[in-house]
């Protein structure tokens, strides 16, 4: 026989210290979902400075002309901000990559005991990663 | 059993286009950050190097697929995410559309931009 429980309202966020595990993976995941999506716009934006490109249109970057495409990525890769924020965008989409993972293997009925674990483990997998990926994702912006 | 708590209808079809298309993404994701940021470096991109790669059918196949999953997989999850925190009636409506155009006009912009690269659509 199937029981309810008296929850309290799941989004009344001023509970954060009554939180457990699955509620913080619920939170991240919705949290980097909204910045991938909205990234993805961007992306989209920058990437569609090819299409004046292609046409021949060009700039100066570093004291010549240059396609407007390669001249605008460079120039952003170049920018130090920009290299600490692709490490961060790294950073999400690992999160939400492995809890992704986590949530697709519940849904088939795997690992539905151990759910709490598999949520650190997605969290200390994604520490990992990201740390490991600095010096490629750094390399060439000093 | 703890009742159900969930912004999907489960076992309806947009519940399972959200996970086809987030085990299509976890693949496809990490052969973008692999290929675009390891085996090239995002700072040595040049529209000549982009060009050659999606003039191939394949990767160009490849990559319009990825926006098409990633708009619809971002966009059907900011609508849960609106509907979950209690968007109903006519703003749900309006979001929905709104969302539905913001993705028309994504994909649009994106495939103007792989043809832009590939010089129209790669025919070989």
């Amino acid at each position: 026989m199937s029981q309810s429980y008296n929850r309290g309202l799941i989004e009344d966020f001023s509970r954060w210290r009554e939180f457990q595990a699955g509620m913080w993976a619920w939170i991240f995941h919705k949290f980097t979902g909204w910045v991938l999506i909205g990234y993805l716009f961007t992306h989209i934006a920058v990437l569609s400075t090819a299409i004046p490109a292609a046409d021949g249109a060009t700039m100066m970057f570093q004291g010549s002309q240059t396609d407007v495409f390669t001249g605008t990525i460079v120039s952003l890769e170049g920018l130090l901000l920009v290299r600490i924020l692709e490490v961060g965008l790294l950073a999400v989409a690992v999160f939400h990559m492995l809890n992704g993972t986590r949530l697709l293997l519940v849904d088939l009925g795997v690992g539905l005991e151990a759910q709490d674990k598999s949520f650190y483990a997605s969290l200390i997998l994604t520490g990992a990663i990201t740390v490991a990926s600095v010096p490629t994702f750094i390399a060439g912006a000093f | 059993m703890a009742e159900r708590y969930s912004s999907f209808n489960s076992g309806g079809r947009m519940w399972l286009l959200q996970r086809v298309t987030a085990a299509f993404l976890l693949v496809v994701l990490a052969f973008h950050f692999f290929l675009l940021h390891f085996v090239h470096h995002a700072d040595e991109v040049t529209l000549a190097a982009s060009s050659a790669r999606m003039e191939q059918l394949s990767y160009y196949s490849l990559m319009v697929l990825f926006l098409v999953t990633a708009t619809f997989h971002g966009v059907n999850g900011v609508y849960n995410a609106l509907v979950n925190q209690g968007l109903t009636g006519t703003k749900r409506t309006v979001v929905k559309w709104s969302l539905v155009a913001a993705s028309v006009v994504l994909l649009f912009q994106g495939i103007r931009t792989a043809n832009a690269w590939a010089g129209g659509f790669p025919l070989l």
